[in-house]
């Protein structure tokens, strides 16, 4: 699994960093990102869909590799 | 002293302000779906069963209130308008008696809020820095220790009111060490929240004097830091530039506004809903109580089902919507709260779940004007209901039969202006 952000859509509720905050960070502004390749291991499967569904802009793309 | 002549206090001027006034009509609405209006008791005692009514027959409804607006209600239609910056305009975003001239565009009255693009962008990237979580995250001791102090104070008693004792100096105090400005002037700011946010439909000269009051309390702030710069909001503001240039004055002051008004009723609504809703519900409460760590997904919920929050627009130019004629100039009463309860949106809608892991709510907005202190507010609210949990083992209503006991704000932000609660 491969976890993405549309930096066009992400406005920096911060939701995904709040919830997985192994998965994503923020940048000095507050928006949304992906640490590291954004290649998510099994155990953080789950955790990255929470993070993807509590999105308010659904700015953050799951994709199953 | 440092010199900036950019702050010189402006002459009283008999002048009106330019811009649109309507006639300002109050009362009983005969039906919500062509006379509503926000400022009503109905509303402000319990609007979601309205809007509820409203999403199931209109959906969007109309007033002739306030020069004319609409008020959608569904979370498809609120998201589609609050991302649509080309037909809506925010140069005023409080849904009112008075439209401000179209030329105050794209800056606003209290950019960023009031801004469209392209200024906004500009506007806004100047306060984001500020209000980052790792930034917010600096001031949480401090809001800890005096949510502390303020539940110190209630050693003894049986009653207490939750919201003007506990809720609103919280939100207060923190804004106020954020942007400098002396602690003990807290109900001053309590005044200019009134004035501004529920005031809506007193005379315009008193609506202007009340302005008046605001920014010559601002002004006077600037003063003081331009004579003694420190490291807090005020200064930045004073400092900062944009394409170059020093801000002008106005935007200066009505960015410390903004921050100002929006950093303290709203999170003070939320609070004291998140507290009227655990004083009722004894279940929710001892989860919370037994379960510390699911507080964090309960606050959502509270965010989401007790959205403090509405904004409003202005339509741009005469158009066909959604099924409806706008008109240009008309209000949009964009209402969160009644979005986050749209049953197309969210299973079991109208119910308060508070382990509800999928919430997608719209409480602090959407698009470009997501709330700039939205971690501001999740920061305080989430300490605020940690300190009153861990000391307050049980808490009801004072009055349970009387519902006029607790006391709801009028206009777009909605909370408990008066909750008596007995705690043991």
């Amino acid at each position: 699994m491969k976890v993405r952000i549309n930096p066009e859509l992400c406005q920096g509720h911060g939701r995904c960093y709040d919830l997985a905050p192994e998965l994503f960070g923020a940048d000095e502004e507050g928006y949304g990102q992906v640490l590291g390749d954004g290649l998510v291991s099994p155990d953080q499967e789950q955790t990255a869909r929470l993070a993807a569904a509590n999105c308010p802009e659904r700015a953050i793309d799951v994709e199953e590799t | 002293m440092t010199v900036d002549d950019r702050f010189v206090m402006p002459e009283p001027t008999d002048e009106e302000p330019e811009g649109i006034r309507s006639e300002i009509i109050t009362g009983p609405v005969s039906d919500w779906a062509t006379d509503f209006s926000h400022l009503e008791p109905e509303w402000a005692a319990d609007p979601y069963p309205i809007q509820d009514d409203l999403r199931q027959r209109c959906p969007i409804a109309h007033t002739d209130r306030f020069g004319g607006g609409w008020l959608p209600t569904t979370y498809s239609d609120v998201a589609a308008i609050a991302y649509d910056t080309e037909r809506f305009s925010s140069r005023s975003i409080i849904m009112g008696n008075f439209r401000p001239p179209r030329d105050i565009a794209p800056i606003g009255g209290s950019p960023p809020i009031s801004s469209d693009p392209p200024f906004h962008q500009h506007a806004r990237k100047l306060l984001l820095g500020a209000f980052t979580k790792t930034a917010i995250s600096r001031q949480e001791p401090a809001t800890r220790a005096f949510c502390h102090e303020l539940i110190d104070k209630f050693e003894g008693r049986d009653v207490v009111d939750a919201a003007t004792e506990y809720a609103q100096h919280i939100p207060m105090r923190v804004i106020a060490d954020m942007l400098g400005f002396p602690p003990e002037d807290g109900p001053q700011f309590r005044d200019f929240v009134e004035d501004l946010l529920e005031g809506i439909n007193l005379p315009p000269e008193d609506r202007i004097t009340r302005m008046e009051r605001l920014f010559s309390y601002l002004l006077d702030q600037v003063h003081d830091h331009l004579e003694s710069p420190r490291d807090d909001i005020t200064s930045y503001l004073i400092g900062a530039e944009i394409f170059g240039q020093k801000l002008t004055a106005e935007h200066v002051t009505g960015a410390m506004a903004l921050l100002l008004i929006a950093g303290i009723d709203t999170t003070w609504s939320a609070i004291g809903s998140s507290l009227w809703h655990l004083a009722r519900n004894p279940a929710d409460r001892q989860r919370l109580q037994a379960e510390p760590g699911l507080l964090p997904v309960a606050m959502e919920e509270f965010l989401r089902a007790y959205a403090p929050v509405t904004m409003a627009r202005l339509v741009k130019e005469d158009m066909s919507w959604h099924g409806v004629d706008m008109k240009a100039d008309d209000w949009i009463l964009l209402s969160f709260p009644a979005a986050n309860r749209d049953p197309a949106q969210f299973d079991r809608a109208g119910q308060v779940v508070i382990d509800r892991q999928v919430n997608r709510h719209a409480a602090f907005g959407l698009g470009i004007h997501r709330c700039l202190g939205s971690h501001l507010a999740r920061m305080e609210l989430r300490v605020a209901l940690q300190v009153w949990l861990e000391r307050i083992g049980q808490f009801s209503l004072a009055e349970p039969a009387n519902p006029a006991a607790v006391r709801w704000s009028a206009g777009q932000i909605r909370g408990p202006r008066a909750l008596p609660l007995k705690i043991k």
